[in-house]
């Protein structure tokens, strides 16, 4: 017996030395920072605190019993048993401290699920392994994707602060203004998630969500998809910037502008053909960017789930077939459509990259020119 | 008794009765006894296997990045290891327990449907195979989760879901039979005397529970069939394109799947209500106030499906009608442990493994509900939700909760299927390492899962590093004081002290009446019950 206290002991100071450690972790929900996240915050206290006081109350008479009504101290046992007056009572008393739980849990809930009159509004659209976001109110849509480097996930590169938390391009929203969100998907279901603003609303295929938020403090929140979406699910951040209202109107007026111009410029470029290196080199990353999650950076995919590129027919011969999945992707399966996900250059390079990467050399360019003609068949 | 002996015929009677010598014996036995053993050996084997699975994903878990597994195997793992513990470790359990336990604890001589008995043990093992060769498939076994939630589990599958399918409806077939034959047994064949209020509890919340496995065992086989026919036959149940819709599917899986967690926790109630008062030496509080808890958790569990579904974006109405309901649940739950309370107070208390392990069960089953009860409240389930949080919770009522009852059951009653009393000292080994590792591996997953890590990802960000590998940790300690149950039941099986008819001191019951082992054939005359 000595043996195990020892034992015991020994482990409980390796637990905390070790709880001790690791300062950085929260230990308790995030009080975020919209006033709903603060009531959420405030609940999940509520609710803690009353099962605190119940589990003291409970296990202090079950544990005063272990300690004192134990046959070794020569107790005899008493016989009673049955009684309605006391079932009645454990049985009322809980429903009341229910009642009393249930009021502002009701009222938080009704506050949280009421969308109406926002004053900006973005469409979420959640696809493996991305986010899509679009201002309803301006001519401005990206993607936002993964931005931790290959190399830290395999563990080759140290892995930075952010790890798995930072994405190419965050959603901004401005502070101080209702923000409504529309989540969707264009595959499985994903779920969005935002622990600061306790927001988290799943992004239905074929249905849209509602969700909305009021950020008064800028910075920069982080979450990640919640619902388990398919191989890289634990790879799918959401990253949102709130800035003050003047600086996201700026932001947002110069991002219209550069997506304008980006369209300008692809249109432009139709005329241009670009060198076989060129097109291997964008092709290249590319492909990282938005191929090699299924179809593997080695173009071998995974078998039975993701089909192999490398010595794959159609990746050999059949060249208008390749362009139109690329381009509008396949039904019923993963191939998702990647029209609007990258602009015309960009997809005959990762085109050209598929037909000569990995043996493949099929000495096949592909110009934007020849997808933007797919694109209007 | 002399009569019996020189009557030739009954002799030859009796000697055919005898089991069966070598694998036949197996095989064929339409013997309830052979049957639980069957059963639970069978149940301990999935226990490891999906330890194992467990191990992996602990491993994988231990540090932030990739190491040991690619994500879609992670998944993989995620996926069978639920699987197997539901369907194989948890519920072959309970129906190895009800085969042992329910003719002798109401005094028939065997189950009332024997050959069907048979049938649904000897196709578990074809389920599990089929469901475990999956994963050798070309891109592996299923990886969409337990829950396998469409369309992720239909159009984004490979064709292991075909098999996944098949596998999940001979398990359930397997189910259905085993409910059928506890209640054909309950209602026909008690010895005189024994009217429904005089049944244990463990028969009265078995006899509840396998009225739950006829009632949602077909939707289960209903929403597989619908995957299946979304899959391969072009039916757009959970397809908006085809005017279906993702969400019924997670209605339809949840419809069976709360009951399903009652499925798993109602036996185990049976069990601690039968400890308990043996080895406080005093009887259960209120007997029948438990048998009224049991039947309104049975029936409020029809009531509460959506609230693991709160983020799906449902009507504020029915977000509050499934809050209000889930919240009820605690009640008569509530009730149930007070009971346990009140009946250790005042008693005279010892302390040898089965109720080592009650006493945990009661504890660290109270947490699981605790946050349950926090999960119910639904604004904060929406940050709670398919993070650790919940990860922490069905690991405290499904392992603290129904493993530990089952545990606890099988140190019980060991001796009576042995004959010997199992090795105290070892017991109560296997029980601490037990306790002090399942706590050390479900306890920090609260706090992981506050801090915002989700389920069910391969790999994480840095800030949840520390709490991981103390997880892991415990996580391959609790794995490994498991061994130490094998090497007892071997050894009890093997040897040990005599045990005698009554076993404990305290304990009360037909099955304490009979000797121990307990004969192949017992209450082949009904007792008489007064
Ligand atoms: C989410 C996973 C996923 C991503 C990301 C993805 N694909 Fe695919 N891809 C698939 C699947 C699944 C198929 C097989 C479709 C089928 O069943 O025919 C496929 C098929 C293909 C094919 C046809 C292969 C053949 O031999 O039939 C090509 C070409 C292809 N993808 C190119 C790409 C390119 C280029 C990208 C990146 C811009 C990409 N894919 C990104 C999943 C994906
Ligand atoms: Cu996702």
């Amino acid at each position: 017996m000595a043996r195990t206290s020892y034992l015991c002991w020994s482990l409980l100071t390796f637990l905390l030395a070790f709880s001790t450690q690791s300062a950085e972790m929260p230990l308790n929900m995030t009080q975020g920072v919209t006033e709903i996240s603060q009531q959420v915050y405030n609940l999940h206290m509520k609710i803690f605190y009353i099962c605190c006081a119940i589990g003291i109350a409970v296990f202090g008479v079950m544990f005063w019993s272990i300690i004192h009504h134990r046959k070794s101290k020569g107790v005899e046992p008493a016989q009673f048993h049955e009684s309605t007056k006391v079932e009645l009572l454990w049985t009322a008393f809980p429903v009341l401290i229910l009642i009393l739980m249930a009021i502002p849990a009701t009222q938080t809930l009704i506050a949280m699920e009421d969308t109406s009159e926002a004053d900006v509004t973005v469409l979420i659209t959640g696809s493996q392994w991305k986010w899509h976001y679009k201002y309803m109110d301006h001519k401005v849509e990206y993607f936002s994707l993964l931005a931790t480097p290959r190399q830290q996930i395999d563990n080759k590169l140290s892995k930075g602060e952010n790890y798995l938390l930072e994405v190419d391009r965050p959603l901004v929203i401005p502070t101080g203004k209702k923000v409504r969100f529309l989540v969707t998907s264009d595959d499985v279901i994903h779920s969005w998630w935002v622990p600061a603003f306790a927001v988290k609303k799943d992004a239905n295929p074929g249905f849209i969500n509602e969700a909305w938020t009021r950020v008064d403090q800028p910075g920069v929140y982080r979450g990640q998809c919640a619902e388990l979406c398919g191989k890289d699910h634990g790879f799918m951040p959401v990253v949102v910037i709130a800035k003050e209202q003047a600086d996201f109107d700026q932001w947002i007026a110069q991002e219209a502008a550069t997506q304008a111009a980006a369209k300008e410029a692809e249109l432009k470029l139709l005329a241009m053909n670009m060198s076989k290196e060129e097109l291997m080199t964008l092709g290249e990353k590319v492909y990282m960017g938005y191929c090699a999650a299924c179809h593997q950076p080695n173009g071998m995919g995974i078998p039975g789930v993701f089909p192999a590129l490398k010595g794959s027919k159609m990746a050999l011969e059949n060249l208008p077939g390749h362009i139109d999945i690329v381009l509008n992707g396949k039904t019923g399966t993963s191939m998702q459509a990647f029209d609007k996900q990258l602009t015309l250059s960009e997809i005959a390079a990762v085109v050209t990259y598929e037909r000569n990467a990995w043996d493949n050399n099929t000495g096949d360019l592909v110009q934007a020119a020849d997808i933007a003609k797919a694109q209007s068949k | 008794m002399s009569t019996v002996t020189t009557d030739p015929h009954a002799h030859a009677e009796h000697e055919h009765h005898g089991p069966a010598k070598g694998l036949k014996r197996w095989l064929y036995t339409t013997n309830h006894k052979d049957i639980g053993t069957l059963y639970l050996l069978f149940s301990l084997l999935m226990f490891f296997i999906g330890g194992a699975m467990a191990m992996v994903i602990r491993a994988e878990l231990f540090q932030p990045g990739l190491q040991i597994v690619e994500p879609n195997f992670f998944n993989q793992m995620t996926t069978v290891h639920g699987l197997i513990m539901v369907f194989g470790a948890v519920m072959p359990a309970f129906t190895g327990l009800a085969n042992w336990l329910i003719p002798m604890m109401i005094g028939a001589p065997d189950m009332a449907l024997p050959r069907m008995n048979n049938w649904s043990f000897w196709i578990l093992p074809f389920a599990f195979s089929i469901l475990l060769a999956s994963l050798f498939m070309e891109g592996g076994g299923p990886s969409f989760g337990w829950t396998f939630y469409a369309p992720l589990s239909t159009t984004y599958s490979n064709d292991s879901t075909a098999l996944f399918v098949f596998s999940v409806h001979i398990m359930g077939i397997s189910s259905i039979m085993g409910a059928i034959n506890v209640i054909v047994t309950i209602m026909n064949l008690r010895a005189p005397g024994m009217t429904y209020m005089k049944m244990p509890l463990f028969v009265w919340t078995w006899f509840i529970t396998a009225y739950l496995l006829i009632a949602v065992m077909p939707v289960l086989a209903g929403v597989v069939t619908m995957v299946l026919t979304d899959k391969y036959f072009g039916t757009s149940f959970f397809d908006a394109a085809g005017g279906g819709d993702p969400v019924l599917f997670q209605h339809i899986f949840w419809f069976f799947g709360h009951p399903e967690v009652y499925i798993m926790i109602l036996p185990a109630f049976g069990i601690i209500s039968s400890i308990v008062p043996t080895f406080a030496r005093k009887p259960l509080f209120g007997y029948a106030s438990m048998v009224y808890a049991t039947s309104s958790i049975a029936l409020l569990s029809f009531l509460v499906w959506a609230h693991h579904m709160f983020t799906t974006g449902m009507p504020v109405a029915a977000e509050l009608f499934f809050m209000y309901c889930t919240m009820l649940i605690a009640v008569p739950t509530g009730v149930k442990v007070f009971n346990w309370v009140a009946t250790m107070w005042r008693g005279a208390m010892t302390f040898e493994v089965p109720m080592m392990f009650s006493l945990a069960f009661i504890v660290l089953f109270t947490i699981g509900g605790f946050s349950g009860l926090m999960l119910a409240i639904t604004p904060a389930d929406f940050q709670y939700h398919d993070t650790y949080f919940v990860v922490a919770h069905f690991h405290y009522v499904l392992v603290t909760g129904a493993i530990f009852s089952i545990m606890a059951a099988a140190y019980y009653w060991l001796p009576k299927w042995t004959g010997h009393m199992y090795d105290e000292t070892l017991g109560q080994w296997h029980f601490w390492c037990s306790l002090i590792s399942v706590n050390v591996l479900f306890f920090p997953m609260h706090f992981v899962g506050l801090a915002g890590m989700p389920r069910r990802i391969p790999d994480y960000a840095l800030q949840f590093a520390d709490f991981n590998a103390l997880i892991s940790i415990g996580g391959f300690a609790f794995g490994l004081s498991q061994l130490l149950f094998v090497a007892l039941v071997v050894k009890c099986i093997k040897g040990g002290e005599k045990a005698t008819d009554q076993v404990w001191e305290g304990a009360e019951g037909l099955e304490w009446t009979i000797p121990s082992p307990a004969p192949y054939h017992s209450f082949t005359t009904p007792p008489e019950v007064k």
